[in-house]
């Protein structure tokens, strides 16, 4: 089942079309990362979701009936251009923050003792703002998003400004709540943490959506019968045996080692057990995509 | 508690909190105060230093005719040799050489009867002390013309006559209403200046609000949460009730403080306030004449304005204050929010700035002409128009205005706001997730049409 899904919604701004029938399905229960480049209209997309714009056309729906001015209180959005009132104590704002999302006012100190304990943070319950690093401010925003326990999460680029400890510990903050069961749509350039954490993507470029589907699937897909592999032998013996069989790309010796990187026109199997009588095999994969790739090379061709 | 409610608390709570504000509703009454009393207690202080005057009088006519006070006494030296004591002066005790020339009594009787003495001394003599001289000489010069010409003192005095137009209004019910026109006008004065400073500084309050959320990038986070238009609205309504809040604590702390020290200060007033009350109850005003010598003409001009104010309707002063502060300043600062939401630093607001406060300039710079001239067509036309009725109408209130033209002058302003709420809204809401763009007019009046 989907959770939320668009349907051929169409955004037009003054001089340029920022959404052009753009169709998602995100399903309940997934990561789902929306990818592309900058201006594509990823920003459109999730401020329509989350009704800050309406669209000029089209539908979201979401648990599969339209989209209604309530379903904020189901929907934790931590914004790409983010930032928090810089006079204002840190407590207070959290509060103010969650009652604004439907929380009472009990309920929302109940909730933020807890997540502050949880990432140590309860010493900055009476500082102001300003007076927090950006690393500190985006550990509130984080708390602040998720705090009122929405189905659905929309980050849009959550790493940015983090360290590498800190980023990953927001990166397992994010599996966690998936694994309880929440719905989380995943904006970002970062492509390393899209293979890390995204069970789907879908890719916008020019306002249009070019790419969608399971991450794995999709590399599948983008795979070309590229190989790697590494062996002891004579290479001239071995070329023989594999002469018309794969399209040498790479060759590396290096003493009795080879390296060799090649395309394929057979399978696997039947390159492995070709070589095998005259070569050691020390190491075999296959070269699939990285999202890196795919998404250069998906954006590139679309020009 | 709704969204917008939560919005209005957060608002109003930070601002009130503010030492700034502290600080504000504190000197605020004791500046007001210090200018309704300070001059009035400065000008009744005297001067206690103890002043001797020569008087070198070559005319001998006014040996013994200077009135002697507490602090002013008189030397007069036998012979008129200005010269020697002019000299000596350094080593003498007094505090000026008085010299009367003969030629003071030698007038020609025309139409310049000016004549000079002369007042030597090392400092710069008092205007008291110069006004106490030349009243001495002109009352002893004057008996002596009076003798020359063969008239009476008594007959001069009948012949001098004083009339002073008291004002009554005629209400349609037959009731008589004395009006004083310098109170109402200082009182329209003050409340239209309350107004526009009011309108202006909560305004930008209200503008720098916009500015902060949209530089702070919280803007995105809240407005995921409630509508645009729910924020602007929290945001003017709290502002609103701070202002609100402000004047209820000024009007408090000035009446208090007036009721502290003017008892302590000047109590010939307090005493006039007291006879006043007596006079309007049972028309016994010659207890006061009566009273302690006071000065005439001021002592019976501060018992007008007591008995004025009075008479001046505080209930719809006040009312109606509160209304058109309200309504122009939800209908400026709904512009304000606008031109908040359009920039990304205060800097640029220059640009908008200037058009949207020209109406209030000129409401200001009218409303000078207005007191003077309460009920002319410009007083009528600029207290009708929407952008200058809550200064121009306010300054017109305290001399009474027919409730027709103020019901419709309010209407017309709800009618406004509302319209112009509506419209801020609509710029507010896109204004506020643009950044990076310099925004023209041209800009905003897209914004305008745009659907949702």
């Amino acid at each position: 089942m989907n959770i939320l899904q668009s349907i051929s919604v169409n955004k037009q701004f003054a001089n340029h079309k920022a959404l052009h029938n753009v169709n998602i399905d995100v399903p309940t229960g997934k990561i789902f990362g929306l990818l592309g480049p900058n201006g594509a209209g990823k920003t459109t997309l999730i401020r329509i979701i989350n009704q800050i714009t309406g669209p000029d056309s089209g539908q979201i729906l979401f648990k599969g009936r339209q989209l209604e001015s309530n379903d904020v209180q189901n929907i934790g959005y931590l914004p790409e251009e983010r930032g928090l009132y810089k006079k204002m104590k840190v407590g207070e704002q959290a509060i103010y923050l969650a009652r604004l999302k439907g929380l009472s006012r009990n309920d929302a100190i109940k909730k933020l003792k807890f997540w502050f304990e949880k990432f140590e943070i309860q010493p900055w319950w009476d500082k102001k703002v300003e007076e927090l690093s950006k690393g500190m401010q985006q550990k509130i925003q984080f708390v602040v998003t998720i705090l009122h326990e929405p189905e659905l999460l929309i980050f849009d680029e959550p790493f940015s400004g983090f360290d590498p400890i800190n980023a990953n510990l927001m990166k397992n903050e994010i599996l966690n709540l998936k694994e309880n069961g929440s719905t989380i749509i995943f904006s970002t350039h970062n492509m390393a943490s899209v293979e890390a954490v995204c069970d789907n993507i879908a890719l916008i470029n020019n306002s249009v959506k070019i790419l969608d589907g399971g991450v794995d699937e999709i590399k599948q897909n983008f795979k070309s019968n590229l190989i790697e592999c590494q062996y002891n032998g004579d290479f001239q013996r071995v070329s023989a045996l594999i002469e018309g069989k794969i399209n040498i790309i790479e060759h590396r010796q290096n003493h009795t080692t080879h390296y060799l990187k090649g395309e394929l026109n057979q399978t696997n199997n039947e390159f492995v057990s070709l070589i095998l009588p005259e070569a050691t095999l020390t190491s075999f994969n296959e070269v699939v995509p990285s999202m890196d790739d795919i998404f250069i090379k998906v954006v590139e061709n679309d020009k | 508690m709704s969204k917008i409610a939560i919005i209005i608390s957060r608002e109003y709570v930070t601002r009130v909190r503010k030492k700034s504000f502290l600080i504000m509703s504190i000197v605020g009454p004791i500046l007001f105060a210090g200018l309704m009393i300070g001059p009035a207690w400065l000008g009744q202080m005297e001067d206690t230093e103890e002043k001797i005057i020569a008087v070198a009088d070559s005319t001998h006519l006014f040996i013994g005719e200077f009135p002697e006070t507490e602090y002013i006494k008189f030397d007069y030296l036998p012979t008129a040799d200005i010269q020697k004591t002019k000299d000596q002066f350094y080593n003498s005790p007094y505090y000026a050489i008085l010299y009367i020339n003969k030629t003071v009594i030698n007038q020609n009787i025309g139409d310049d009867n000016t004549s000079y003495v002369q007042l030597f001394s090392d400092k710069s003599p008092s205007l008291g002390v110069q006004m106490h001289i030349s009243n001495a000489i002109e009352k002893r010069l004057e008996r002596d013309k009076l003798k020359t010409f063969g008239i009476e003192e008594r007959v001069l005095k009948s012949i001098k006559s004083n009339v002073k137009v008291k004002s009554v209004k005629l209400s349609k019910t037959g009731e008589e209403k004395e009006n004083n026109f310098t109170l109402a006008m200082i009182i329209g004065y003050i409340v239209g200046f309350m107004i526009y400073f009011t309108i202006f500084f909560s305004g930008s309050q209200v503008m720098r609000g916009v500015i902060e959320e949209k530089t702070n990038r919280i803007i995105e986070v809240i407005i995921s949460s409630v509508k645009p238009f729910q924020l602007m609205m929290g945001k003017i309504i709290g502002v609103g009730l701070v202002a609100l809040t402000q004047f209820a604590l000024w009007g408090l702390l000035t009446v208090a403080l007036y009721a502290v020290t003017v008892p302590i200060l000047m109590p010939d007033v307090v005493k006039m306030q007291q006879s006043v009350q007596v006079e309007n109850f049972g028309e016994s005003g010659s207890e006061l004449n009566a009273q302690a010598p006071v000065n005439d003409e001021m002592t019976s001009e501060i018992k007008e304005m007591l008995g004025a104010l009075s008479a001046i309707n505080f209930g719809i002063v006040i009312g109606s204050f509160i209304f058109f502060f309200l309504g122009g300043y939800f209908l400026y600062a709904a512009m304000f929010a606008a031109i908040g939401s359009a920039v990304d630093s205060e800097t640029d607001t220059q640009q908008f700035m200037l058009p949207v406060t020209l109406p209030m300039i000129f409401a200001i710079i009218v409303m000078v002409n207005i007191v003077q001239n309460p009920e002319s067509p410009l007083a009528f036309w600029f207290s009708i128009i929407p952008f200058t009725s809550p200064i121009v109408m306010m300054a017109r209130i305290p001399f009474g205005v027919p409730y027709s033209q103020i019901i419709l002058s309010a209407v017309i302003l709800v009618i406004t706001f509302i319209t112009f709420t509506w419209l801020a809204a609509k710029v507010y809401r896109t204004g506020v997730l643009m950044y990076g763009k310099k925004t023209s007019w041209k800009e905003m009046w897209k914004w305008l049409r745009y659907s949702n």
